[in-house]
């Protein structure tokens, strides 16, 4: 994938006479290597969304809001200020942050043990207040910080260690979809479900996040953007079983795609 | 105290919910987040209503815990914040605060404790103390708790709570009662504009070029890294115990016996003290007005020169632990109480004063 050069980078020495096709945004990327599994989703994601504040050279005045679950640490990677926020309130902490800095751009990103079971209170009824910010939501199905329990996105009969008979639908009930929950609330502007398991959909969900960050800069309300990632570790699979799993299993459960676009006026 | 200095105006009648609201108004809050409880309601509504008239943010939010994580987060992006509950919804903050008191952030939290345990009742108690001067939340953390005692305090300590709150980069609270919070006196409003703001080079507001990005977060992985969180906060605590503590003295000058009272109680006590006196009883009363830090050292010196003493609670006997380690078994501490929302009278003091007195008297014989 060619990217534009982001006009804060400078060539490496090395470099001369050669064309950057490649890089990483290395302002809005600190040195620190990410400590996810092989084949996890969370560090494409972080790149990505810390690529679209490059491009759009935000970074003063970006803020951003990490859970608790395996992105507890996003602030050591992303080279932004950023706030750790107690397991499910990071939307009411970016909400915080969003009322007495409206003229910042403010994102949480959540998993979704984090955002739609301890949280869902909290995800609610920041979408609902139209709170302008960005809500970035991983959802990959397990509890992955805590070693791969069940999740409120588990699938039915999914194993897990907290399922292992798999998620029986008659004791927890079905898996909850909170973005199609969300898209009934007025507040929300943008709510989308993207993914991070080939090149095509890295695209898309640069995209959505650009969208994300200029709705939040005209004022119009909640932007939600769900990725369905993986967890090769918490589902004990290699990360291209994983993949296919995603593309089998999460997929067809989860669809890809806008569930909410703005009107066009 | 310091504020009466800056204090402007006539002094207008007001209830004690209302009178602490518009001090936060003229303390420059820039957010205020709250929920909806008995007896504290009027916070909330005061603010909703006089807020847009002038400066500032109000936000009610869907619970208590969306309210303390929404004064996490701005606190951390710098701003002046301040929230308020009673007991059940102060419970809902504990990790909240557990997290504020970690991080290190200043914000002012406002307890109009009401009768517990549980859901409780609606009337006026100090059944918090617990809760609110040894921690609350998990972890070794303190809030600074300030207790007032009028209506007149309700309104200069929220100013003197975000002085302290600010200066120490640690929450603080202001632990109040039903009575208190609905009651309504004469008060002179400090002076708006007349508290400066500090500066929070630590604050998310965005990373620029010339810094280091900033984080907020209660999380230190390592043990050893823990460790050193946790001793800096024990250095500071220990700093706010030697400069900070507060009380008031009525009376205790020829007292040979000393009651110990905050907030409500002390009020009640301070006509007990007079009651005595007409009786010939030399009683004195110590009113600790920050109960974290407590005045351990001036009640451990008091118990030179009394016979016993004795903490005076709407509670089971909670703050009567600490004047106990304060006194170090020099003398006797004794305990009166009501609880669930009922309010000890003077005279039940009184009355209780004499039995100890009388079996004294007995024993002599």
């Amino acid at each position: 994938m060619s990217i534009e050069r982001p006009s804060t980078l400078d060539f490496p020495a090395d470099a001369e006479g050669m064309e950057m096709v490649y890089c990483r945004p290395i302002e809005t990327l600190t040195d620190t290597p990410f400590h996810y599994c092989p084949g996890c989703g969370h560090s494409v994601v972080h790149r990505v969304l810390m690529e679209v504040v490059a491009e759009l050279n935000i970074q003063d005045k970006t803020i951003g809001v990490a859970p608790v679950g395996c992105s507890v640490f996003a602030y050591n990677y992303m080279n932004i200020d950023m706030q750790e926020a107690a397991h499910g309130r990071a939307s009411a902490v970016a909400t915080g942050i969003k009322r007495v800095l409206p003229d910042r751009y403010v994102f949480s990103y959540q998993g979704d043990g984090d955002l739609a079971a301890i949280g869902t209170a909290e995800t609610i009824h920041t979408v609902n207040r139209g709170e302008n910010i960005l809500m970035v939501f991983i959802n990959n199905g397990i509890y992955g910080m805590t070693g791969g329990q069940m999740a409120p996105t588990t699938l039915p009969g999914q194993v897990t260690t907290t399922s292992p008979y798999g998620r029986d639908v008659k004791k927890v009930g079905h898996p909850i979809k909170i973005a199609d929950l969300l898209i009934q609330l007025p507040g929300a502007h943008y709510v989308t479900r993207q993914a991070v398991h080939n090149p095509n959909a890295v695209r898309k969900l640069k995209k959505a996040f650009e969208k994300s960050f200029q709705y939040q800069k005209e004022g119009k309300g909640t932007c939600f953007v769900e990725v369905v990632s993986n967890c090769p570790s918490g589902w004990r699979m290699t990360p291209v079983e994983s993949i296919k799993y995603l593309e089998e299993t999460m997929f067809p459960a989860y669809p890809l795609g806008d569930l909410k676009v703005p009107e066009k006026v | 105290m310091e504020e009466k200095k800056n204090k402007t105006g006539e002094a207008k009648l007001m209830k004690g919910n209302e009178a602490l609201a518009e001090a936060a108004i003229r303390a420059d809050i820039d957010g205020y987040f709250g929920y909806p409880i008995t007896p504290q309601s009027e916070i909330l509504e005061y603010l909703e209503r006089e807020v847009p008239k002038r400066h500032g943010l109000v936000l009610q939010a869907e619970s208590e815990i969306a309210s303390i994580n929404m004064i996490y987060g701005a606190a951390g992006a710098g701003a002046r914040v301040m929230t308020s509950s009673s007991g059940p919804g102060i419970s809902l903050m504990q990790e909240g605060l557990s997290y504020i008191a970690s991080a290190q952030l200043p914000c002012l939290v406002v307890n109009i404790v009401r009768g517990g345990p549980g859901l409780g009742t609606i009337q006026p108690s100090q059944g918090d103390y617990f809760q609110a001067v040894k921690g609350g939340g998990h972890g070794d953390y303190h809030l600074i708790v300030l207790a007032p005692a009028s209506v007149q305090e309700m309104a200069d300590f929220v100013f003197e709570g975000f002085r302290l709150a600010e200066k120490y980069r640690n929450p603080a609270m202001i632990l109040s009662d039903g009575a208190l919070g609905q009651m309504m006196e004469k008060v002179i409003q400090p002076e708006e504009g007349s508290l400066p703001k500090i500066k929070t080079p630590w604050a998310t507001t965005g990373k620029t070029k010339d810094r280091d990005h900033n984080i907020i977060t209660s999380l230190f992985i390592k043990p050893e890294e823990m460790e050193s969180v946790n001793l800096q906060l024990q250095e500071k605590y220990r700093k706010i115990e030697k400069d900070e503590v507060r009380f008031e003295e009525i009376k205790t000058d020829d007292a040979n016996i000393i009651l110990v009272a905050f907030g409500l109680s002390s009020r009640i006590c301070q006509k007990t003290v007079d009651l005595g006196r007409e009786k010939g009883i030399k009683i004195g009363l110590l009113r600790p007005i920050t109960l974290y830090p407590y005045p351990y050292k001036r009640l451990n010196e008091l118990a030179d020169q009394v016979e016993f003493m004795m903490s005076v609670e709407m509670n089971a006997g909670q703050m009567v632990e600490d004047v106990r380690l304060a006194v170090e078994g020099k003398v006797p501490v004794h305990f009166t109480g009501r609880m669930g929302g009922m309010i000890p009278s003077p005279d039940d003091v009184l009355h209780e004063i004499e039995s100890i007195l009388d079996k004294q008297n007995v024993l002599q014989d």
